[in-house]
């Protein structure tokens, strides 16, 4: 464990923040019909929240919160979200990702279509924010312990 | 071979910034993007037509839904490349 992550402030204040990045992450999400923000963005964000938790509480205790498994089912999930919207609308006789095509309100195309875009955009975060935090955990280098143990290993030998 | 690289990217980087010369100025109005005829279409009719008022998003989600299901696949295929190569695996 390196200085910043044996602070007791900085592990409060991360303990704190986390929860209210995530749920700005969230509201990024869901507001990209309304205004700026949208998939992309909310899933950075949110794969932000959870890269700052490993960064100072360490890998073990960020895998717990994402395991290698579930970023890599979630990564795919994603893009299956977004292409099954599509084919969804292939079905009810539209074209790709032609909404409107959808009766889930039969007398109005474009709320339906904007629910949709929705449904879509939390697909996108969904790959995002997985496919950020494998990122992270596979170019961070090692735990300090985890090196320590590999150095006495080959000590031993 | 270190020289041929560098020779590579100083003469790609040249050629950027000889061609960045000739773009039209930021936000300049008469640029040739925002002169189609398109642009009126998505600025009057997106609202109606994909239910959402984020122009941006109705584009990207709508307009070009095809082309955001390649972005995201390009990401999702980036994060399986690092997994395959870079992921450490358990000793």
């Amino acid at each position: 464990m390196s200085g910043i992550q044996e602070s007791v402030i900085i592990r409060t204040v991360v303990r704190i923040m986390v929860p209210f990045i995530q749920i700005f992450a969230l509201y990024v999400i869901m507001h990209g019909s309304s205004g700026p923000g949208g998939g992309f963005q909310g899933g950075v964000i949110f794969g932000a929240g959870i890269i700052l938790y490993t960064m100072i509480y360490g890998h073990k205790e960020g895998k717990q919160r994402m395991s290698d498994k579930l970023s890599r089912i979630l990564s795919s999930s994603g893009v299956a979200i977004f292409a099954l919207t599509g084919i969804s609308c292939l079905v009810f006789g539209g074209m790709f990702l032609q909404y409107g095509v959808v009766p889930l309100l039969p007398d109005n195309p474009a709320v339906v279509s904007r629910l949709l875009i929705d449904v879509v955009e939390i697909g996108i975060g969904i790959t995002v924010l997985a496919v950020m935090i494998s990122l992270f955990f596979d170019v961070s280098p090692p735990e300090q312990d985890e090196e320590e143990l590999h150095a006495s290993e080959e000590a031993g030998q | 071979m270190k020289l041929v690289a560098l020779f590579v990217v100083i003469l790609a980087g040249g050629m950027l910034i000889y061609a960045g010369q000739d773009l039209p100025a930021f936000g300049d109005p008469e640029s040739p993007a925002y002169q189609h005829p398109i642009i009126e279409h998505y600025i009057t009719h997106s609202e109606t037509e994909s239910g959402v008022e984020n122009i941006v998003t109705a584009l990207l989600a709508n307009y070009r839904g095809y082309d955001t299901l390649g972005e995201v696949t390009v990401i999702f295929t980036a994060g399986m490349t690092v997994i395959l190569l870079l992921r450490r695996r358990e000793i």
